[in-house]
């Protein structure tokens, strides 16, 4: 574990997991459905912090590169409360062009399903509730519906911010390209017993 | 002929409506059948993911096994729901153990994943199986003089799918635009993410990434962007407004979909593909480029 440069900023609240499973490796076998991402091969040459659209334009607490690293040290805290993999975009960028073949995106997908499913991560981020909600449409109906989403976010905004989205919103809605009703697939009670299948839905409706 | 089962994707249901008329109406004129699926679901976009990645396998695998019942390959023409299914197919042929649980689920709406049809995008389709020469030689409105960014975006491209698959200098969308008779200008930003869902999540990175990729289509001076994904036609259309609000720029930059670009050349009437549902009007750009062309062949 000599690789890994110490975190600096907020190093107290770091303390080695005592599961005797580390935390790279509980992060590591979080991805594809258990087959695992080699995290410990990093170099920490830094091509996906560069790469990253949001990371390079600053709005990544931790870029990428740092929370391998932070990952590798234990710093468990410090990653869950981080708001990189919250802001990833799913571009892949940095996935096509890490040396090592690090998913780092994947490794994102898997910060994100842990930090929801432990219900653990930085408050007042958008990116939870919206997943949240949307996960919960799609079970209910099978499709998605955009007016339901926008309330997930629309309440974080300011003012100025808000007025802004509805003038948005009221220009698609001119044009027909807001759906007034939400749709739904046809088959809806074989769709929902085949997700009770794979996760529990709560009561049957 | 050749045929797929069409799979349109939440966004084609109404936001981006025009591309859904444009894929049909192009399709058609390159004599591609197109077999909407009947009773798809949602591919889970990104958020399916964040959650549970089975479940994600598992909404995906539904459509796909609806279009192994068609026996057709499927097409999509989002790239997120492309490579969502591009991937839960990948995923599910190497891992039998994964499909295995996976059609267990599948059984209750008598469908079975077996990995026989492939998946494809819109633009693979018309690129590689209808072919660059084809689509060329049907072409009766060369769009010459009109200056087009081609926009990748991400997920057409990424994540890789072979070892071969050219991600950093691809030529297939400038390509398809020079078959258009228009002229494709070099991009730089044209692999770079358009924010995807932060539009949503994160407002102030997401307009940060939108503005640099309008600026650099000013910069390239290209008259329209193009693109093959619903996100990036809405994020880099529809909130060009509230760029210009936050940055103070006077971005005014039309956004159209390949299948509107392909569709013009093609002849067919502007309305048919959906076009003057945009907020940032796409005809007066493409009249410009028609009524300066005529000048710049004479002086050249």
């Amino acid at each position: 574990m000599n690789a890994a440069p110490t975190p600096t900023a907020t190093a107290t609240a770091a303390a080695p997991p005592d599961s005797g499973v580390s935390f790279v490796e509980e992060i590591g076998h979080l991805l594809y459905a258990s087959k695992g991402n080699p995290l410990n091969t990093c170099i920490q040459c830094g091509t996906c912090s560069a790469t990253c659209p949001v990371a390079s334009g600053g709005f990544m607490d931790n870029s990428p590169r740092r929370v391998i690293a932070l990952i590798r040290a234990g710093f468990k805290e410090q990653v869950l409360k981080a708001n990189t993999y919250w802001y990833c975009a799913s571009c892949y960028q940095c996935t096509v062009r890490c040396p090592r073949n690090i998913d780092i995106a994947e490794l994102m997908y898997g910060l994100k399903r842990y930090t929801v499913w432990k219900a653990k991560g930085q408050e007042d981020l958008i990116g939870p509730t919206f997943t949240e909600t949307f996960v919960k449409t799609i079970l209910r109906s099978g499709r998605s519906y955009e007016p339901v989403l926008a309330t997930t976010y629309l309440f974080t905004y300011g003012l100025p911010e808000m007025i802004q989205e509805a003038q948005t919103a009221t220009a698609l809605m001119i044009k027909g390209r807001l759906l007034l009703l939400p749709a739904r697939i046809k088959r809806l009670d074989n769709f929902k017993r085949m997700i009770q299948h794979i996760i529990p839905l709560g009561d049957k409706e | 002929m050749k045929s797929y089962a069409y799979f349109p994707g939440c966004s084609l249901e109404k936001m981006a409506h025009s591309y859904h008329l444009s894929t049909i109406e192009t399709a058609r004129a390159l004599g591609v059948e197109l077999k909407e699926l009947e009773d798809w679901n949602c591919c889970g976009a990104t958020a399916y993911f964040h959650v549970d990645e089975l479940l994600a396998f598992t909404l995906c695998a539904r459509n796909i096994a609806m279009a192994e019942q068609q026996k057709l390959p499927l097409v999509a023409p989002c790239s997120g729901c492309y490579k969502n299914m591009y991937f839960t197919r990948d995923h599910l042929r190497h891992d039998a153990d994964l499909a295995e649980h996976i059609n267990d689920a599948l059984a209750e709406d008598n469908l079975k994943f077996s990995g026989d049809s492939t998946v494809h995008h819109l633009i693979e389709v018309f690129v590689n199986d209808v072919g660059l020469k084809e689509v060329k030689a049907k072409v009766t409105h060369p769009l010459k003089g009109l200056r087009v960014a081609a926009y990748y975006g991400c997920q057409i491209l990424r994540p890789k799918k072979s070892k071969a698959e050219d991600v950093e200098q691809p030529q297939f969308f400038e390509d398809l635009v020079a078959a258009c008779g228009a002229e494709p200008v070099p991009y730089p930003l044209r692999l770079t993410c358009c924010s995807g869902a932060l539009i949503i999540t994160n407002r102030e990175a997401a307009l940060s990434l939108v503005r640099n990729l309008l600026e650099s289509a000013v910069q390239a001076k290209a008259a329209v962007i193009v693109t093959a994904c619903p996100l990036c036609q809405v994020n880099l259309e529809c909130y060009q407004k509230q760029v210009n609000r936050e940055f103070g720029t006077e971005l005014n930059v039309p956004v159209m979909y390949f299948t509107q670009l392909l569709g013009l050349a093609l002849g067919l009437p502007p309305k048919r593909l959906g076009l003057g549902s945009e907020l940032v009007a796409v005809m007066p750009a493409i009249k410009e480029a028609q009524r300066v062309e005529p000048a710049l062949a004479s002086t050249s």
